[in-house]
């Protein structure tokens, strides 16, 4: 597969991989086209994500993503989290082999249910697309 | 030697190591000596050999010394045999021609569910053509029951295509039995041999085989170029129209120089199967008795009735292809019925077939060793994989905390 550098370095070296104790939410998706599955974990502070980490069983490309995603958002207002496409993902990692692109969905698509698992546990209206 | 690893960019990143090649099941390199024989084809000796004067008979009589040479690898004529441009063609023509010459006989064929693509999309795209097509199950190994065969025999059934080892798990199929039993029912036999040759002796009459397919980049010959094996009396079509090349039966100016290549090199896979078995063996067994210290590994395929080039283990939890670019970047070069490293997206159909979940499907690696792996290649193989097995199942959502060591 002919991957950028970018993505070879997110992959080889991901960043924010793991998982969060007494997360304040959690989204799981899988990926509808190959089956894979991401998990994203929110540490959330006065409406910021304070920490984020990932657990990505996939290809080389959804692992890049959840790295560059995850580093996207740390730091962000949940609003600005949520505004995350998977396009601007791509593009961050210098693009992504076409056939690829399905995998960044995944990344954007955690996100969203991480959000709204955390808006839930608060006893909050959760977001639509 | 030096390692170059290349993306889209140009860029590469240098290693110290020797490179490993273990995907000798997709290709292999052409041997030295087959390289010297074809040489002077492309050269001094390039002319056609239809033509009448003396370099087209140079090149017709290499030809004919290379179709010996690919008979007596099989047990067969030497007019029972056809030069294709490879193992796809060889899969096409059989079934293609048989359908179409016998179809005023029947119209419905048996294969099995775990057969090369060239053989199953060529049975799909029949089935467009108003044939009727069984695909029959294989067991949890990867074999097809000759009983299963007898019963999926119908009055109208005009050809059996069951392959002779599978390219995925090196399953040896019973074909000397399905071969039988096509024969008591006066049914065409094919085989796809594409991956047996220069690892299971073959003798076509003793396996009731009409047909049998082969192709000369796996046995260490050139790419490009395979062969048709036809039994004399066999009623099949004609694939490519054109000049009287090949009996009439497949136009085309030769391939010579790869036809040449490939004579020679089946001829070197034929004579030293038994030594390389050996060897092979040796080292598939130490290869997989370490892999399977890994916990949560399992060997696909069957333990014995298998390639002895053929290595083929599920680690759970984890995806293939990641585990390819991290196996690549230590120079080592393999491949995986993941989905998510084929271009259809769709999870290997053999692993399916024999019964691996999706997700199992996933963490598979196969490993097909060839002439130039060594002992030390091995213990290599066995020091990198369950390291990045580890660091992918640390990054897995799936691995149990057990199965975890951060
Ligand atoms: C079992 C089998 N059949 C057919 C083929 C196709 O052969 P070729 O690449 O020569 O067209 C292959 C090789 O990929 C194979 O492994
Ligand atoms: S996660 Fe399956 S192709 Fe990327």
């Amino acid at each position: 597969m002919d991957y950028s550098l970018k993505v070879m370095d997110h992959f080889s070296n991901p960043r924010n991989m793991g998982s969060i104790e007494n997360s304040d939410g959690v989204g799981e998706v899988g990926n509808a086209k190959c089956g894979d599955i991401m998990k994203i974990y929110l540490k959330v502070e006065n409406n910021r994500i304070a920490d984020v980490k990932f657990q990505t069983f996939g290809c080389g490309a959804a692992i890049a993503s959840s790295s560059m995603a995850t580093e996207m958002i740390k730091g962000k207002t949940l609003e600005e989290a949520w505004k995350l496409s998977n396009k601007a993902v791509a593009e961050a990692l210098d693009g992504l082999p076409p056939i690829k692109m399905h995998c960044s969905m995944l990344a954007e698509e955690a996100i969203h249910e991480a959000i709204n698992d955390y808006l839930k546990k608060r006893g909050l209206e959760t977001w639509d697309e | 030697m030096l390692l170059l690893i290349h993306n889209c960019e140009g860029v590469s990143v240098t290693t110290e190591k020797k490179t490993i090649y273990m995907d000798n099941s997709a290709t292999t390199p052409v041997r030295k000596e087959v390289v010297e024989e074809m040489l002077p084809y492309m050269t001094e000796n390039f002319g056609n050999p239809s033509s009448i004067y003396e370099i087209g008979k140079i090149s017709k009589h290499a030809i004919d010394k290379a179709r010996k040479k690919v008979a007596d690898a099989l047990g067969s004529e030497e007019n029972e045999i056809y030069f294709t441009s490879g193992g796809t063609e060889s899969d096409n023509w059989a079934i293609k021609g048989i359908a179409f010459a016998n179809r005023s006989k029947g119209k419905h064929i048996i294969t099995s569910s775990i057969e090369h693509h060239a053989v199953l999309h060529t049975c799909a795209w029949l089935e467009g053509q108003g044939f009727e097509v069984t695909y029959l199950p294989v067991d949890k190994y990867g074999i097809v029951s000759p009983e299963e065969v007898k019963k999926a025999i119908r009055d109208d059934t005009i050809l059996i295509s069951i392959m002779l080892a599978n390219n995925e798990i090196g399953t040896i199929q019973p074909v000397e039995e399905i071969g039988k039993i096509a024969k008591e029912s006066r049914i065409y036999f094919h085989t796809d041999a594409v991956q047996a040759i220069g690892h299971v002796p073959i003798d076509v009459n003793k396996m009731n085989i009409d047909l049998l397919s082969l192709s000369g980049h796996k046995f260490e010959g050139p790419k490009g170029c395979g062969a048709l094996y036809i039994q004399k009396g066999t009623k099949i079509d004609t694939f490519l129209h054109g000049g009287a090349q090949e009996r009439k039966r497949r136009a085309g100016t030769e391939n010579v120089p790869a036809i040449v290549g490939l004579g020679k090199a089946i001829e070197l896979a034929t004579a030293e199967i038994e030594e390389s078995n050996k060897t092979l063996l040796e080292l598939r067994g130490r290869l997989v008795k370490g892999l399977l210290k890994i916990p949560k590994a399992h060997l696909n395929g069957h333990p014995t009735k298998r390639l002895a080039n053929n290595v083929n283990i599920t680690f759970e939890y984890i995806e293939g292809e990641s585990l390819l670019l991290l196996l690549n970047a230590k120079g080592i070069f393999a491949s995986t019925g993941s989905a998510c490293n084929s271009f259809s997206l769709e999870p290997s159909h053999v692993l399916t077939a024999c019964g691996v979940p999706h997700e199992i499907v996933h963490g598979s690696l196969r490993l097909s060793l060839g002439r130039m792996n060594s002992e030390q290649d091995v213990d290599r193989v066995l020091e990198a994989v369950p390291e990045i097995v580890q660091k992918l199942r640390n990054m897995s959502p799936l691995t149990p905390k057990e199965y975890r060591t951060s």
